[in-house]
């Protein structure tokens, strides 16, 4: 079938690739297995019938060709770094080297068990370690948790260890948390599940922290500030330093959000701003592949008095060893085990791969890549802010609103031209933003391809605005009504149950 | 913009309707035209209390979720149950089909202390609209 | 090494169109940028120099494809078919976003929708979310979504629950109510031993089955008692024990979790690991979590989009119940492939094996003078009483490169003399033969 026969009409409620529930026929297998090959006995006699399924299991029945051939094509369906460069702001898809993954996949790493003794598992314990140091290092700060699975994550870890920080204290009171208007969503969530109160402050006309509205707003109730920076308007919060000083002197913490930590790796340190805890975003910074959304890894690095606070537990070097240390004021666990490991690894060859040039390196050629497309598209996307970005820049798509264009149909119209769409209406409150972020792994004919693409837009916007406003054209889907998928969802093939 | 005369409002766009001890409520027409397609509608259930100015639910739309206050105090005698299957109705029909909650008020009062259609009007019209 | 592709030439091209004379220019605004001293890190190496290291680092670990191991504990080794570490690594899956653009992610969504079907099929339960952290964080959602439902605050849980799950519910300041003083010798939740443990206050009650001593509960027992003062029952499942046993949702549980792991998942140190989580139809709109449903395009083609979303953090914000963006697309990838290569009657015949060698190895165990085996059903994973302490039992059975089981003294101190030991389809005939062998060898 040819991709136009796919989408035209005639194919109307096909999808271009079946369920594999419709795929294969009953009793038909991709694995067998051997027999136990120990002495039988009736099943019966081994677990009480009352526990054992007597409802069907309703998983699909296919060949290993059928499964192969299902998910080879599905994969089909995605755009990937491998494949196409993402402009995505605040979200850092740079490329993913493959040597990671096969050192990920050496059996030494994918195949040891948590619970091993620990001088069977040195290696993996030194890796952990001399990871804990790297980031803490690049942090500018005393300690380092692996543990968080995620950004989101690893904001829950360290405003948990805030939390227990003021209770030690005896400072019960402090039941606030202060967060700019241009936080990210995942900021205000996590305070609210530690169980605090959000207040909200207003961000200046240069999308930097209003320090008179902070001041205002600290006092003894005041348990943090979540701060990230560079801001999520691609903007470098250069009042920093008063406001982690305010916040101190009114005897508040100040959180990190590193997830824009890819604009200053080796040019400044948050602990040497006055950061007390930051989490990284591996994924994000480290080149972790995102797979369609996960797993990723948020480490958290903080300051020496917040350290008894971190997860239990800790990789430690003892008279040689390395094993886990416990502290007796740490938070508890906050997963299972010890960290997203495979992610860790893949993290940890990154750094080794860069060292401290190479780190500074990487965070001046992202400043450079952004600011190159900011010069060359903000005649038609006007920059909300005048003067150089950081590691995105902030544009608007503001131009188009006569002819009905907006920033959600120009983001459409790039999937066409081979480019993943940027983030878009975020920051909130930014008319039609479009916030790009390059990254540092881009070459320069990539990067003028996508300024080529962004400018043809504009003027289809101009000549052609139908075009636009309907993209896309050439994806293997347009767009979907949303609204009624949310009205009455379907989320569960009806034949499974 | 729909107002109605016969019916009396909040600052955050419920209105509510009386009928002797009983007041039904919902979100107006500038609310829903605000939120865009409402696709799901979280309510209490019969026998809630309510109090006037707090939360009682919330309503969803895709790219936004609000909550609902109520404007008056009571126990909920009623729920528009369609609004589980059909949350369009908010959206089509906020002052008919796409009522939210029947209140029993506590203090028949409280109604006479809501905004009028009129004050509703002047209060969105300074919002810009 | 390094993966940017800048040559002098490109930098300066770039720097001329932006008008500046270098990338100083660009970051005048960082305080101190300039004279920032450069980070304390090792040398950077070349990828033959990365490949050698790694290794040699890797080889310092001695891996479960070399030794005997017996050790599960929330991490199980099973035998993952090589057509899923092929297709999981290709690229357009494994470094494609969040598939927040439906049109190019249709991969990503197709796969998250067959996923969740499959939690569906397999716990009995009518909707399920497209995965979150790990097995313990799972738990710990699945808390807050009770508390939410029942407008209640305590959570019961018994003392026979994985006791790291137990440490990420505290972390994660759940009001808790621990049922179970004395474990041994039936190793259940006994709720007899805090009989006003169920009252009104009440929001769930969380039973483990395998529980953490590998010992199976009675959900249908709990769901009834839980129902009967309107609490839920979470019910904490093995998913590869569900090819034999009956789902939760049949039992009567409202909310069931996992860690996803044992799908065709490395165990890798214990992470990345998959948290799956599902719930009856009426609580959906309680879940965390991403969900992908089908929806319809222009041309009206069915496909699948992210949905659901109003839940979410991003629009939510500080009225979101939970702070979670991502899911662990790649590993439920992994999964919905490995639970479509086994099929009903594939995942029947893994249960089996690990259920058949746990019961003949425990039998030849505890025919050996001094061991004694914890009463009433299990499924792979059981506890042995030794004659001596555990840790030192299993230090000595590691120069035979057996990984004996898990010292159970370091979560129950009252249980230093018991070990657990956990079976699967990796451990043959052989190996359980060789286990009971180096064991008489010892003559305890």
């Amino acid at each position: 079938m040819t991709a136009e026969a796919m989408q035209s009409p005639a194919f109307a409620n096909i999808r271009a690739e079946s369920y594999i529930f419709d795929v294969g026929a009953p009793e038909r297998r991709g694995i067998r297995f051997s027999k136990a090959d120990v002495p039988e006995e009736p099943l019966d006699n081994l677990v009480p019938p009352s526990f054992q399924r007597k409802t069907l299991l309703h998983l699909p029945e296919v060949s290993e060709r059928d499964a192969v051939g299902h998910f080879t094509r599905l994969s089909q369906l995605n755009f990937s770094i491998d494949t196409t460069m993402y402009p995505l702001g605040s979200c850092t898809m740079k490329y993913n080297p493959k040597v990671n993954d096969a050192i990920a996949s050496l059996p030494g790493f994918s195949h040891i068990h948590p619970l091993q003794p620990v001088e069977t598992v040195q290696g993996a314990l030194r890796l952990l370690y001399e990871l804990q140091g790297f980031l803490a290092e690049i942090a500018g700060m005393d300690a380092c948790t692996l543990q968080p699975a995620a950004g989101a994550h690893g904001e829950l870890t360290g405003m948990l260890m805030i939390r227990a920080y003021h209770e030690s204290r005896g400072e019960h009171q402090r039941t606030i948390v202060l967060v700019p208007a241009s936080a990210h969503g995942t900021n205000p969530a996590t305070a609210h599940m530690c169980g605090y109160t959000v207040r909200e402050i207003p961000s200046l006309g240069d999308g930097s922290i209003d320090l008179a509205a902070l001041e205002r707003a600290l006092d003894s109730s005041v348990a943090a500030l979540m701060l990230t920076n560079p801001n999520t308007y691609g903007r470098f919060e250069h009042h920093v330093a008063e406001a982690n000083a305010l916040v101190h002197r009114a005897g508040a913490q100040v959180y990190g959000d590193g997830a824009n930590m890819n604009a200053i790796m080796g040019i400044v340190r948050p602990g040497d701003l006055g950061f007390d805890v930051l989490h990284f975003n591996t994924h994000k910074t480290f080149s972790t592949p995102h797979g369609g959304g996960g797993p990723g890894a948020g480490p958290v690095a903080c300051r020496a008095h917040l350290t008894p606070y971190l997860p239990n537990p800790q990789v430690v070097l003892h008279e040689g060893i390395y094993r886990f240390g416990e502290s007796p004021e740490s938070i508890g666990r906050v997963r299972a085990f010890w960290g997203s490991f495979g992610v860790l690894v893949r993290a940890y060859v990154y750094i080794l791969a860069h060292g401290a040039e190479g780190l500074r390196q990487i965070s001046e050629d992202a400043v450079l890549a952004a600011n190159y497309l900011r010069v060359q598209l903000q005649d038609l996307y006007p920059a909300r802010f005048d003067g150089p970005c950081m590691h995105e820049t902030l544009l608007q798509a503001t131009r188009w609103r006569d002819a009905g264009v907006t920033a959600l149909d120009i983001a459409k119209r790039l999937l066409d031209y081979g480019f993943h769409a940027p983030t878009m209406y975020f920051p909130l409150g930014v008319p039609e933003a479009l916030l790009i972020e390059p990254t540092e792994t881009e070459s320069i004919e990539m990067l003028d391809h996508f300024v080529h693409a962004m400018r043809a837009i504009a003027q289809e916007a101009e000549s052609d605005p139908r075009l636009v406003r309907t993209a896309p054209h050439s994806a293997p889907y347009r767009r979907f009504d949303e609204v009624a998928a949310a009205r009455r969802p379907n989320i569960c093939f009806p034949g499974c149950l | 913009m729909k107002v109605p005369k016969d019916c009396r409002y909040t600052n955050e766009h419920e209105w509510a309707h009386r009928n002797g001890d009983l007041a039904t409520v919902g979100i107006t027409d500038y609310a829903q035209e605000q939120l865009g397609p409402v696709v799901f509608v979280d309510l209490p259930e019969v026998g809630a209390a309510v109090v006037a100015h707090q939360s009682f639910g919330a309503v969803d739309s895709q790219k936004a979720s609000s909550e609902l206050f109520a404007p008056l105090t009571g126990t909920v005698v009623e729920v528009n149950t369609r609004l589980a299957d059909e949350p369009e109705l908010v959206n089509d029909d906020p002052y008919g089909e796409g009522w939210m909650i029947r209140v029993h008020m506590a203090d028949t009062h409280e109604f006479e202390s809501l905004l009028t259609a009129e004050q509703y009007s002047r209060s969105i019209a300074a919002n810009g609209h | 090494m390094s993966y940017t592709p800048h040559t002098s030439e490109d930098r300066l091209r770039m720097l001329s169109a932006i008008g500046a004379s270098e990338v100083a220019d660009l970051l005048a605004v960082i305080p101190g940028a300039e004279r920032s001293e450069p980070l304390r890190l090792p040398q950077p190496l070349t990828e033959l120099e990365l490949q050698r290291h790694l290794r040699s680092l890797a080889e310092q670990n001695r891996h479960t494809l070399q030794l005997s191991s017996f050790l599960g504990g929330g991490a199980y080794s099973h035998f993952i078919p090589a057509a899923i570490p092929a297709l999981s690594l290709r690229g357009e899956f494994a470094t494609s976003y969040t598939p927040y653009q439906p049109e190019v992610s249709q991969g990503t969504l197709q796969a998250m929708y067959e996923f969740q079907s499959m939690v569906c099929a397999l716990t009995g339960l009518e909707a399920a979310n497209a995965s979150v952290y790990d097995g313990a964080t799972a738990l710990a959602e699945a808390t807050v979504m009770a508390r939410n439902i029942t407008g209640r605050d305590i959570i019961v849980v018994p003392r026979s629950l994985h006791a790291h799950y137990l440490s990420v519910l505290h972390s994660y300041r759940v009001p808790l109510r621990i049922v179970g003083d004395s474990i041994f010798p039936h190793f259940l939740f006994d709720l007899a031993s805090g009989p006003s443990a169920l009252d009104a206050s009440v929001a769930a009650v969380v039973v483990p089955s395998p529980n953490t001593f590998g010992r199976l509960e009675d959900w249908c027992r709990f769901a009834e008692l839980a129902h009967a003062v309107g609490a839920l029952l979470i019910a904490v499942f093995y998913p590869i024990a569900l090819g034999l046993l009956e789902s939760p949702g049949a039992c009567g549980a409202d909310i069931a979790v996992a860690e996803g792991q044992p799908l065709g998942i490395p165990v890798s140190f214990g992470g990345p690991s998959l948290g799956i989580m599902a719930t009856r139809q009426r609580y959906l709109r309680h879940l965390p979590g991403r969900i992908a449903g089908v929806a319809v395009d222009r041309d009206g083609k069915e496909g699948f989009v992210l949905t659901l979303r109003a839940r979410e953090q991003d629009i939510r914000r500080d009225r979101a119940s939970s702070n979670i963006c991502t899911n662990q697309s790649l590993l439920a990838l992994q999964a919905a492939m490995y639970l479509s290569l086994l099929g009903p009657q594939g995942l029947h015949e893994v249960a089996e094996i690990c259920l058949r060698r746990a019961h003949y190895l425990a039998q030849r165990i505890t025919s050996l003078p001094g061991f004694t085996l914890m009463e009433g059903p299990f499924f792979n994973e059981f506890v042995v009483r030794c004659p001596i302490a555990a840790e030192e039992l299993a230090q000595r059975l590691l120069p035979y490169g057996i990984l004996a089981g898990i010292p159970l003294g370091r979560w129950f101190p009252e249980l230093a003399d018991c070990l657990l030991i956990c079976v699967t389809e990796l451990n043959t005939r052989q190996d359980l033969d060789d286990y009971v062998s180096c064991l008489e060898r010892l003559g305890l």
